[in-house]
C-alpha cells in the first residue's frame, strides 16, 4: 500500500507574510535566516513547532515565523514556555530572547528552567545593549560602558551568559554568532537534537545603538586570532595558522604556542559530554583572560537528564497507576461525612 | 483509670446536663501547642454528630514565637448549634487557655460567668513573666467574674502517660488531647472521630496515637471523676437540609471545586503557584489530587506562577494561580498579558491585611479595588467573590466556566476567614452541576484567530500542534478579526471596546439579585465576601425586632447584576460593611449616584453580629 508523503518542508514554510521590522542591517535578520533554514531540515511537522518570546528587539522573532508563536511581557518566556512544556511534551517549543530579557528582568526564570531542565530550546541574541528602548547599557555590557543611561559608565559587572547558564546546571549549552551563518545553522541543529533544556547564546551585532560589539571576533583578520571553535573529541587549537591551542595545567587552563617540544597531542581534547558542569566552566571563563581567545561552539551536551515535563508527567502517570484514576464523586465525599435525613 | 466507662460514648452520669441551642468555644495557647489541631478535631466531632458550625482560627505569622510569650498565641474559635451558625461567635462561652500569655490575649472575649479552663502547671513565675503578667491572675482575683477551672494539665498527662516510656517533652505534647478529652466530656460528644484521626495519622508511630488516646480518655475521665463540673452541656443536632454532609475549609472548597470544573469541562487542571500564606493550602489540596490528573506546578515567583498558567492555558489546560494579595501585585503584568491574548485563566486572591507584607494571617477584604482595576490601561476582568466556605466550592466552578466560555482571565476574591474556617457542607450530587464542555478549533477554512462568537464574544481557542491552525499570539495590540500586530487608533479603540464588552456579556447570565429580607423598605445592606455570615445573623435578629430591612450579598463584583441600581433605588437608606476604607461603596456610589453609608473595620478579624446590629439601631434612629 502506497504511503502518502506530505512534500518537504523548505525556508518558504516557516516565513510569515508580516514585515520584519528590525532596523536594517541587524544583525537579527542572519538569526531569523539560520532558524528559518535549519527548521525544515529537522524532520517535525510545522505544526509541532512553538516559538515564545519575551519584550525586546529579539522578541518579535515569533511574529516572523510561521509556525505556533507566542509574544508574552518581559522577560517571562521561560514560564509561559514552562507551562506549555508541561501540559505538551510532544512540541517542540524554541524560546527567542535577548541579553536584558533573559539575563535582567528574566533572569530568575531563565536560571530556573535551566535548573529544571525543560525540553526548552534558548536562543539568547546577546548585542550587550537595549535597542528596543534606544540604547541603554545591558546586563552583558562591559564594565565602564558610556550609553545614554551611563554618560560616565556603567558601575556594573557583566554576566557571561554561558557561564550563568553553566552555573545554573544547564544541559546543553552553546555558543555561536550572528554572522558564523554555517556554524550558527549546525549549532542550532544540535541545539535541536538535546532532549534538555538548550541554551545557545548567539552573538548578535546591534548597528544602531552598539555597532561592532563584537568585531573583535567577527572581523575578517580577529576571527582565527581571538575565537576558537570547540568541537566534541577535537583538540583546542585556534590561530592563523594553527598553531595555537589551550593545554591543562593542573586545575587551570594554559595557553600555548605549538612547536619547541608542544604538539597537539599535549593539548586539552575538548569533552562535549563532560559528566561534571565545571569543565565547561573553565572553558567557558577563558575570553576574560588575557590574550586567551574566545570559545564559541558547543561547551556542554550533556544529555542524561530527564526533562522536567517528562519526570512531572511519569509522576501523574505513576500515582494514577497504583491509585487509579480519581473518582470526583469520592474526592467530594472524602473524610468523615453524616447524612441529614 | 479503671474507673473509665464507654470510651467514645459519652458516660451516663448524675451531674446535671443542660440542653442549650448553642455554643461558643474556643482553644488558645502557644503556636506549638496544637491549637489549630485541638480545635480541627472539636469541630470534625461536633459537625459528626450533626451540629451547625462556623469556625474561625486565628494563628500568629510567626511559625514558633519563642514559647510563652504574646505573639506565639494561637487560637481556634468555633460555634456550634442546633440551629443555623453563620458566624463563629461574637463572645465566647468556653475557653481553654494552655499558658498565661494565651489567657491574656483572649480572656477579654470569655463571656462573664463562662467557663474557663486553664493548664495551671504554665502559671510559673517564669511563664508570668514571658507574659508579661505582674501579678498571677490565677490568684488575683481578676478572673473572679468567670468560672475558673485551674487544671494541671502536664502533670495529670503524665501521670496518665507513665507506663507509655516516653520522654517527657513528648508525653507534654499530648497535653492539648488532654483538654480536648475535657471538652469532650463538658459538652457530651464521643471521642471515635478523633481516635481514628490519630490512628490514620500516626500510622507509623502507633505509640504516639496510642498516647494521645490516652490523654484524651484521661481529660474525659477527670471531668467524670473529679466532680470539677457540676454541669455538662447538650446541644441537639440542627435540622439542616437533607442531604450527605463533610466539614469543610474554604480552600479545601476551592481545591476540589477546580477538580470538578476541569472534569465538567472535559480538560486537565493546571496550576501555577508560589507559596503564601493564606493561600498555600489550595496548592497543598491540589498537588495530593494526581491521580485526577492535576498538573500543579510550584513556580520560582508568583510572576512565574501565572505566567505559566498562562501557557497551560494556550496548551488547552484549565489553568488557574492562586495566591494572596502581595502576590496579585506581582501578577499584575501578566493579568493584562491574559486580557490582552483572550485565553481563560483563573486568578483567585486569599485576601489578608496589608499594605505590603501587613498581617499575613489575619483577614481582610481590601483587594477588591485591585481586582477590578489593579492593571495598566484598560484591562477588564470578570471578579467574583465567595462568601462562605462552602461556597468557595461554587464559586470556583463559576469562574472556571466563565473563564473558558467567555476566554477571559477571572478573579475569585475569597479571604484569609473563609480561607482557614470550616462549616458543614452539603455534598453536591455531580448530577447538579452542568458539564460546559469546551470545543477548541481544528478546521483551518476560515480560522481567524480574533473572529468573535456572536454572543459571548469569545474568540476561538486553537490549540499548538493543530496543523493549519498556525498564529502568533502576543501582547502588543491586535488587528480586529486577523489578530495581526496592528497600532492603527480606531483600530485599538475598537478593541478596547471588543474587551469591556465582553467582560459586560457575562452580566447577561448573571441572575437578578433577590434582597434577603425585606423587598423594600427603611435600609438595605450590600455587601460581599466573608461578612455574609455576620450580616445574615444580624439581619434576621434585627427584622425578628420589626425592622424593615433587606440584605443584598454580591457574588459578582465585575459586572454587577443588571438589576442592582433598581434594587438599590427600593430603600431609603443603604449600608455597605466591609473590611476596607469602603471600596465597594466607592464602586456603588460611583455607578449608582447612590449616597451609600459604609460601615468599615480594618482589625485583621472579621465582623461580629453585635457590631453590624448596633449600625443598624444607629442608622434607623436618625
Amino acid at each position: 500500500m502506497a504511503t502518502a508523503t506530505l512534500p518537504p518542508l523548505t525556508k518558504k514554510d516557516f516565513q510569515t507574510d508580516q514585515e520584519v521590522r528590525w532596523c536594517p542591517g541587524c544583525g537579527d535578520y542572519a538569526i531569523l535566516s539560520a532558524v528559518q533554514s535549519v527548521f525544515p531540515e529537522l524532520g517535525i511537522p510545522k505544526e509541532k513547532f512553538v516559538v515564545i518570546s519575551g519584550i525586546g528587539c529579539s522578541s518579535r522573532f515569533p511574529y516572523y515565523m510561521n509556525t505556533y508563536g507566542f509574544h508574552t511581557i518581559h522577560g517571562r518566556a521561560p514560564a509561559v514556555a514552562t507551562g506549555l512544556k508541561l501540559l505538551r511534551p510532544d512540541l517542540e517549543v524554541w524560546v527567542a530572547t535577548g541579553d536584558g530579557d533573559a539575563l535582567s528582568i528574566g533572569g530568575n526564570h531563565t536560571i530556573h528552567m535551566l535548573r529544571r531542565n525543560v525540553g526548552l530550546k534558548v536562543l539568547l541574541f546577546n548585542n550587550k545593549i537595549y535597542g528596543l528602548t534606544k540604547g541603554q547599557y545591558s546586563p552583558t555590557s562591559e564594565f565602564g560602558k558610556k550609553t545614554k543611561s551611563t554618560p560616565f559608565g556603567s558601575a556594573d559587572r557583566p554576566f557571561n551568559p554561558i557561564s550563568l547558564a553553566i552555573g545554573s546546571e544547564a544541559t546543553f549549552v552553546a555558543r555561536s554568532v550572528d554572522v558564523f551563518q554555517s556554524h550558527l545553522r549546525d549549532t542550532l541543529k544540535q541545539a535541536a537534537a538535546h532532549k534538555g533544556a538548550a541554551f545557545v547564546e548567539i552573538l548578535q551585532n546591534c548597528n544602531i545603538f552598539n555597532d561592532g560589539a563584537w568585531f573583535d571576533l567577527t572581523e575578517k583578520d580577529a576571527r582565527s586570532e581571538h575565537v576558537i571553535q570547540l568541537e566534541h573529541g577535537k583538540p583546542l587549537i585556534y590561530g592563523k595558522n594553527r598553531d595555537k591551542g589551550i593545554r591543562l595545567k593542573g586545575f587551570d587552563l594554559e595557553l600555548v604556542q605549538l612547536g619547541n617540544g608542544v604538539s597537539e597531542s599535549d593539548l586539552l581534547v575538548h569533552d562535549a559530554h563532560h559528566p561534571r558542569a565545571a569543565y565547561a566552566f573553565l572553558l567557558a571563563h577563558m575570553e576574560h583572560r588575557e590574550g586567551f581567545p574566545t570559545p564559541i561552539g558547543v561547551l556542554r551536551a550533556s544529555d542524561v537528564l530527564p526533562r522536567y515535563e517528562d519526570v512531572a508527567n511519569a509522576q501523574l502517570a505513576s500515582v494514577i497507576a497504583k491509585r487509579g484514576k480519581g473518582d470526583l464523586n469520592e474526592l467530594l465525599r472524602a473524610g468523615d461525612t453524616w447524612e441529614v435525613k | 483509670m479503671s474507673t473509665l466507662t464507654g470510651v467514645g460514648e459519652p458516660s451516663s452520669r448524675d451531674r446535671k446536663r443542660e440542653v442549650l441551642d448553642r455554643a461558643v468555644i474556643r482553644f488558645c495557647g502557644d503556636s506549638g501547642d496544637g491549637m489549630q489541631i485541638t480545635g480541627n478535631q472539636f469541630t470534625n466531632t461536633v459537625a459528626l454528630y450533626g451540629n451547625d458550625l462556623a469556625t474561625f482560627p486565628d494563628y500568629p505569622a510567626e511559625i514558633r514565637a519563642p514559647a510563652g510569650t504574646l505573639p506565639g498565641v494561637s487560637g481556634f474559635q468555633l460555634q456550634f448549634s442546633s440551629g443555623q451558625v453563620f458566624t463563629a461567635g461574637d463572645s465566647v462561652d468556653a475557653l481553654v487557655a494552655m499558658n498565661p500569655a494565651a489567657l491574656k490575649m483572649n480572656v477579654a472575649d470569655l463571656r462573664p460567668n463562662g467557663i474557663l479552663i486553664v493548664n495551671a502547671d504554665s502559671f510559673t513565675d517564669n511563664d508570668l513573666r514571658k507574659a508579661q503578667c505582674k501579678t498571677n491572675p490565677l490568684e488575683d482575683h481578676s478572673l473572679d467574674a468567670y468560672r475558673l477551672f485551674p487544671v494541671a494539665l502536664e502533670k495529670l498527662t503524665r501521670l496518665a502517660l507513665q507506663e507509655l516510656g516516653l520522654d517527657s517533652k513528648t508525653m507534654d505534647r499530648c497535653k492539648n488531647f488532654f483538654a480536648l478529652g475535657m471538652c469532650n466530656w463538658l459538652y457530651n460528644r464521643p471521642m471515635d472521630s478523633t481516635f481514628r484521626w490519630l490512628d490514620d495519622k500516626f500510622k507509623n508511630k502507633p505509640l504516639l496515637s496510642e498516647a494521645n488516646k490516652l490523654a484524651m480518655k484521661a481529660g474525659y475521665s477527670y471531668c467524670e471523676a473529679t466532680e470539677a463540673f457540676q454541669i455538662s452541656y447538650e446541644i441537639p443536632p440542627a435540622k439542616l437540609s437533607p442531604g450527605t454532609y463533610r466539614n469543610l475549609s474554604g480552600n479545601q472548597a476551592l481545591a476540589i471545586g477546580f477538580v470538578t470544573a476541569a472534569q465538567k469541562a472535559g480538560l486537565t487542571l493546571f496550576q501555577g503557584s508560589y507559596p503564601i500564606t493564606p493561600a498555600s493550602d489550595i496548592l497543598h489540596e491540589l498537588s495530593q489530587y494526581k491521580n485526577f490528573g492535576v498538573m500543579t506546578f510550584q513556580a520560582e515567583d508568583e510572576i512565574a506562577a501565572i505566567t505559566s498558567a498562562i501557557g497551560a492555558s494556550y496548551a488547552g489546560a484549565l489553568a488557574i494561580t492562586t495566591t494572596s494579595g502581595p502576590g496579585m501585585a506581582l501578577k499584575t503584568e501578566a493579568m493584562g498579558l491574559a486580557v490582552a491574548v483572550e485565553l481563560p485563566l483563573v486568578i483567585c486572591d486569599i485576601q489578608r491585611g496589608g499594605p505590603s507584607t501587613g498581617l499575613p494571617t489575619k483577614t481582610e477584604q481590601a483587594d477588591l479595588l485591585q481586582a477590578l482595576f489593579g492593571r495598566n490601561s484598560e484591562a477588564p476582568i470578570p471578579v467574583i467573590a465567595a462568601s462562605t466556605p462552602g461556597d468557595c466550592f461554587w464559586v470556583a466552578v463559576e469562574a472556571c466556566r466563565i473563564a473558558l466560555k467567555y476566554m477571559v482571565p477571572v478573579i475569585i476574591l475569597s479571604d484569609g476567614y473563609l480561607a482557614n474556617g470550616a462549616e458543614p457542607w452539603r455534598i453536591p450530587e455531580l448530577s447538579e452541576i452542568p458539564d460546559f464542555p469546551v470545543t477548541f478549533v481544528t478546521d483551518p477554512v476560515g480560522y481567524k484567530p480574533y473572529s468573535r462568537d456572536p454572543v459571548t464574544l469569545a474568540r476561538p481557542w486553537a490549540l499548538p500542534g493543530t496543523p493549519g491552525l498556525e498564529h502568533r499570539l502576543g501582547g502588543l495590540e491586535k488587528q480586529d478579526i486577523s489578530g495581526n500586530i496592528n497600532y492603527e487608533p480606531l483600530n485599538h479603540e475598537r478593541m478596547t471596546h471588543l474587551r469591556a464588552a465582553k467582560v459586560q456579556a457575562v452580566a447577561q447570565e448573571i441572575p437578578d439579585v433577590v434582597p434577603v429580607g425585606d423587598p423594600e423598605g427603611d435600609l438595605l445592606i450590600v455587601a460581599w465576601g466573608s461578612t455574609y455570615g455576620p450580616i445574615t445573623a444580624a439581619l434576621n435578629a434585627q427584622r425578628a425586632a420589626g425592622k424593615k430591612i433587606g440584605h443584598v450579598h454580591l457574588r459578582y463584583l465585575n459586572p454587577l447584576p443588571n438589576n442592582l441600581g433598581e434594587v438599590i433605588g427600593r430603600y431609603h437608606r443603604v449600608l455597605v460593611p466591609e473590611m476596607n476604607m469602603g471600596q465597594l461603596l466607592w464602586v456603588l456610589r460611583a455607578k449608582y449616584l447612590v449616597d451609600a453609608i459604609g460601615y468599615n473595620k480594618i482589625q485583621g478579624r472579621p465582623f461580629k453580629q453585635a457590631e453590624i446590629e448596633a449600625k443598624i439601631e444607629e442608622l434607623l434612629a436618625q
